[in-house]
């Protein structure tokens, strides 16, 4: 029945889009028709293969194995789904697919006009989940493989929930990515957060890490609110939930007649505020540092590479309801410009290299909302795109120091790790995600930032002009700290000391004969190896060929995004002014690309950001590797002068937006419910409750004495009683008698 | 008309309402001056029974059976209230060997 009333939509849809070709008002420019396509019946296994790796690990829990089986069948089991979604590539033809998998809600009326109610698990392949979905499954499946490694200390305890948790989550990250619809998108949106709860709380008998899995609960609680009632605004406002029904809507204007003119200015800021929770942006980005309290290939996956990009995914997703509004655009490219700025100095000032990925995640994020809001989907996605390799391979070198050091993450107390055997292939692949980090040029990373900061200057837009001075800006902070990180830890003479967390497996060396650090073996080696080459291999895209649209910048993460719900961000494909009535003439529209010092803006901009980023180089390389005293100096000259010290302390100490968090929400909210408690106490306890029930207790007092246990008393009471009866209805019913006249 | 002899013969409906007020009387008076639980009862009984004479005697005058019947009924409930009553005073005389009343004031608590 589902079926046959979206072949008969899709088929309405063609012929009105036939009918309105003549007006150019809704010609809809390269955009190709939703096709059903049933015969990849096989997509379905991408989600089911994680949920029964799910099931098998939690055979393993039940019959205690307490060997690497859970990992090893995780691993399997991801590496299906990523072959499948590369199948699923291949045979992808161009245009949208819709893969019914199975029936869920379907309220739909298929022969009426009453459109119905539809959410099924049923996919939506285009370019754009196609891109998501293969990074979520190629990199769950490598940082598994380390993982089974990283965790081995944990055999036997918490290993398989580890994997169990592992698999939750990309079993919701596939139903996110691959959704049809945003109810099945919610499902999935819920989903990652609940699998990064777990995860971040999986050394639960720590306190800070139970500590910060709540705070990311309910910061993101906070985000999914305004996912929630986005959907609900979109269900009201255009009557269906499913994207390819959504564009349909939006492009044929039709949802206009019965519009009364708030919803849609709304839409945009919810679905704002779930991106930024889920992404961790400037109101809600706290929770993204604390979550580094999980395991580091936790860290990896789902803090850098692929959950918090859901934010990313969600914005591009529903990029129409932006354009809708265009007001909602300037201020997301405003927050990620900020945020990208604000990580970006707390970062600089951390000692912990863990974190200090953590704010670089943070600031990534920002670039990429930044791209968004600038009109650069494709920019955003090809950022999330190369970010997921670079920022993964830096994690796990991160995670493979503090498997090998004991816990050491203190950058001070880590040097020239490239010099002590078996370490140099975690020290070269952390220089590759460095390089790629700080957009060194013709990496993979500066490509893509280029795509993002290039737009900045050409889109016009309130104050865009700045914002892209701030990028550069970040651009040169963020190539400054990445080598800081680099050159202390693995540059320099060696040095080190260990943390303070023991092995039971591997404690051959506290005692005595000092420590020895232990490297990586086969499986982290092996991962950071593929994953650095990825992130190294991640700047081909950017040449290759795009078969879409000529007149597109950007190779093949273009051509990613030109064929999906994006492709309104997309430069050089102009229909933003077809779009809609309400249309955005900020965007890149008919006049002539701005130049900046003479050149076309992405050219420009190559320079620009090459030279930012070897400036940042070039300084981490002077403070850091040459002369690692002059930074003590200058932090020391810094700290003298009290109209300069407060910026590092400032910076050290994350701006004190924790503190002013505290102070706004949380010390508000401790006095609120104290004096909740003392009315409760008071006034309904005291006065309502235990008033009332003192009442009958008075009252009792009067008539206790009667009540003095002698049956005779009580007897002379009762036949008191009965004759004081009898003798009115007597006296009664002579009255009557007499009254009545006998 | 209540006085006058009918098909009692000599015996006019005011005897038997008069022998059951007596009865009942007698067994308020037993039950308010005596302290002996068994005693008490008895006279619980016999107030039972009083009303018992006057339902038959008014369902006779009145040569409707209704009065029988609920006698009837009240035997049988008298008879299990009987068996509740003795053995609430044989567990009580097991707990303390006294027959008072007076000494279970305390079961007011």
């Amino acid at each position: 029945m589902m079926f046959s009333s979206m072949i008969q939509r899709l088929g309405v849809a063609a012929v009105d889009a036939g009918s309105l070709a003549t007006p150019p008002l809704t010609e809809p420019v390269g955009t190709s028709e939703v096709v059903l396509a049933p015969h990849h019946w096989w997509a379905g296994f991408i989600l089911y293969l994680p949920l029964i790796s799910l099931i098998l690990c939690g055979v393993c829990a039940a019959m205690k194995v307490k060997t690497k089986l859970p990992a090893w069948i995780t691993a399997g089991c991801l590496l299906g789904s990523f072959v499948f979604s590369l199948l699923l590539y291949f045979d992808y033809g161009g245009s949208p697919e819709l893969i019914p998998i199975l029936s869920w809600i379907n309220l739909s009326d298929a022969g009426g006009n009453f459109s119905g109610f539809a959410a099924n698990f049923t996919f939506y392949i285009d370019s754009l989940s196609l891109l998501w979905i293969m990074f979520v499954t190629g990199l769950g499946t490598l940082i598994t493989i380390y993982a089974s490694e990283y965790m081995e200390t944990d055999l036997g305890k918490g290993y398989t929930r580890f994997f169990a948790g592992v698999s939750v989550f990309l079993f919701a990250m596939v139903a996110l990515v691959l959704a049809d619809n945003l109810l099945m998108l919610y499902l999935g949106w819920e989903g990652v957060g609940f699998a990064s709860y777990w995860l971040i709380g999986y050394y639960y008998q720590r306190p800070a890490a139970v500590a910060a899995a709540k705070k990311a609960f309910i910061m993101n609680r906070i985000g999914d609110l305004g996912l929630a009632l986005a959907i609900y605004l979109i269900w009201t406002t255009f009557g269906t939930i499913q994207y390819d029904e959504l564009m349909d809507v939006i492009r044929s204007g039709s949802w206009k007649e019965a519009y009364d003119g708030w919803a849609v200015d709304c839409i945009p800021w919810f679905l704002m505020l779930a991106a930024f929770g889920k992404s961790a942006q400037i109101p809600l980005y706290v929770w993204l540092p604390d979550a580094m309290e999980g395991p580091t290939p936790v860290s990896a996956l789902i803090h850098a590479a692929t959950m918090v990009t859901a934010g990313i995914y969600l914005v591009a997703r529903t990029y129409e309801f932006f354009l809708l509004s265009p007001e909602s655009l300037h201020v997301v490219a405003w927050i990620g410009g900020l945020t990208a700025l604000l990580a970006a100095t707390i970062g600089l000032a951390q000692y912990d290299i863990k974190r200090i990925m953590a704010y670089s995640t943070v600031s990534q994020l920002g670039f990429m909302f930044l791209g968004l809001g600038v009109l650069s989907t494709y920019g955003a996605a090809y950022h999330v795109f190369t970010h997921a390799f670079f920022k993964a391979v830096l994690f796990l070198t991160c995670g493979a120091i503090m498997h090998g050091f004991a816990g050491q993450l203190d950058l001070r107390k880590l040097s020239g790790l490239i010099r002590i055997p078996g370490w140099r292939i975690t020290s070269i692949a952390m220089l590759i995600g460095c390089l790629a980090l700080a957009g060194f040029p013709f990496t993979s990373g500066y490509f893509s930032k280029d795509a993002i900061l290039a737009e900045a200057f050409i889109t016009q837009g309130p104050g865009f002009e700045a914002l892209g001075w701030i990028a550069i800006f970040t651009a040169f902070l963020t190539a400054y700290y990445t080598f800081r990180v680099w050159f202390r830890v693995c540059a320099g003479k060696v040095e080190y000391e260990p943390g303070d967390e023991h092995h039971g497996d591997d404690d051959h060396g506290h005692h005595g004969g000092g420590f020895h650090p232990h490297a990586p073996r086969f499986a982290m080696n092996f991962v950071m190896a593929v994953i650095a080459i990825g992130a190294l291999l991640a700047a081909v895209p950017y040449f290759m060929d795009t078969k879409a649209d000529e007149a597109l910048a950007g190779g093949w993460v273009a051509d990613m995004v030109h064929d999906s719900t994006a492709q309104g961000g997309l430069p050089g494909l102009d229909r933003h002014g077809q779009s809609l009535g309400q249309a955005v003439e900020h965007a890149h529209g008919d006049h002539a690309h701005p130049t900046m010092f003479g050149m076309d803006v992405h050219k420009a901009m190559y320079v620009v950001s090459g030279v930012v980023g070897g400036v940042g180089l070039l300084l981490a390389a002077w403070l850091h590797l040459f002369r690692r005293q002059d930074a003590d100096r200058l932090k020391a000259f810094l700290h003298r002068h009290w109209w300069l010290g407060w910026l590092p302390r400032a910076m050290e100490r994350k701006w004190y937006v924790d503190e002013i968090y505290h102070a706004l929400v949380r010390a508000p909210l401790w006095i609120a419910s104290h004096l909740m408690y003392a009315f409760d106490q008071f006034l309904i306890d005291g006065l309502l409750v235990d008033g009332i029930a003192r009442i009958p207790r008075m009252v009792a007092k009067w008539f206790q004495p009667l009540h003095n246990g002698i049956v005779q008393s009580y007897a002379v009471t009762m036949a008191g009683g009965v004759a004081l009866i009898a003798l009115l209805m007597i006296l009664f019913l002579q009255f009557w008698e007499i009254g009545g006249g006998g | 008309m209540i006085l006058a002899a009918s098909a009692f013969g000599q015996l006019a409906l005011a005897h038997y309402l008069l022998l059951s007020g007596l009865l009942f009387v007698i067994g308020l008076v037993g039950f308010l001056s005596r302290r002996n639980l068994i005693v008490m009862f008895l006279c619980t009984e016999l107030m039972f029974q009083a009303a018992g004479i006057a339902f038959v005697a008014v369902g006779r005058y009145y040569y409707d059976f209704s009065g029988q019947v609920f006698v009837i009924f009240i035997l049988t409930v008298a008879a299990a209230e009987a068996a509740l009553a003795l053995a609430l005073v044989v567990l009580l005389f097991r707990r303390k060997p006294t027959l008072n009343a007076e000494d279970w004031r305390e079961l007011n608590e």
